[in-house]
């Protein structure tokens, strides 16, 4: 791999998932921990700009950091006076091995199979732009019936959260 | 571009810190947001195929549609997920998810 901006453009974002990632595991301040989230989601953000998906980074950006992190961020208020969880972590020795096994799996199993296959020079010069996918959205041979059910989804899970959420003796 | 093995390494990375969060946290609101990271490692590894899938002249849209939806899935699943935890702290005093055990037989 070449020494260019995109494989710079890479490695600062493989810091920023990963090490967002980690934040978001070890520490031990939950409002810490939302903003370790945000600087991770941020990184899978520029992945996506990588891939040339910009408009699913922008989806990330909006959805993710400006509404799911905030969200959260909120929820870690509403219950921050149980700050009296002493220990982080249960299980952990048997969480960790878990998860380390799990990933050597992962690479052994799919990462190193295909190592050197997909060399950059094969992937497609055309790629699907945004265009594309507003149209795929809502043509009848595309996605045109999965969007509709997310949009009945999302307004499902908005009233349930709501209902879930309201206080019955306020 | 970086080769694809790349993407999947991170990917499986990001996948297996989630899954050490939600085994090993015990608090629900850090639990919810590990289970946010395995959602953005599966993310990464959808586009990372779609982007180097050899679709010929046919325009396949499949892994770019999928991360839409996946994002609107998480979006629903974190809103639901967050009222699950307020209505139980209200209730319980407790964000702890071992505590939670109301409906235990």
């Amino acid at each position: 791999m070449e020494l260019n901006a995109i494989s710079i453009g890479f490695v600062v974002f493989a810091i920023f998932t990963l090490g967002g990632a980690l934040g978001v595991v070890t520490t031990r301040n939950l409002f810490q921990g939302t903003i370790w989230l945000m600087v991770s989601l941020f990184g899978v953000a520029g992945y996506f700009v990588l891939l040339s998906a910009p408009f699913l980074a922008a989806v990330q950006i909006l959805v993710y950091i400006g509404a799911i992190a905030i969200l959260i961020t909120f929820a870690v208020m509403l219950t921050r006076s149980i700050a009296r969880i002493k220990e982080r972590y249960i299980r952990t020795l048997p969480s960790f091995i878990v998860s380390l096994a799990l990933f050597l799996i992962l690479l052994l199993g799919v990462a190193i199979p295909i190592f050197g296959a997909h060399s950059p020079e094969s992937i497609p010069d055309y790629v699907a732009s945004t265009r594309d996918l507003g149209a795929a959205l809502v043509d009848e041979n595309g996605y045109v019936v999965p969007f509709l059910l997310a949009s009945v989804l999302l307004t499902a899970a908005m009233i349930g959260a709501i209902f879930i959420a309201r206080d019955e003796n306020a | 571009m970086a080769p694809l093995w790349m993407y999947l390494a991170v990917a499986a990375a990001l996948f297996s810190i989630g899954v050490f969060g939600v085994l090993a946290r015990r608090n629900a609101v850090a639990i919810l947001m590990s289970v946010e990271l395995m959602l953005n490692a599966v993310n990464i590894n959808l586009v990372a195929f779609w982007r180097y899938s050899e679709t010929g002249t046919d325009l396949l849209l499949n892994g770019y549609a999928f991360t839409a939806f996946v994002l609107i899935v998480a979006a629903a699943e974190a809103a639901v997920g967050l009222a699950i935890i307020i209505t139980v702290y209200r209730n319980r005093r407790s964000v702890i998810p071992e505590e939670a055990r109301a409906l235990k037989g």
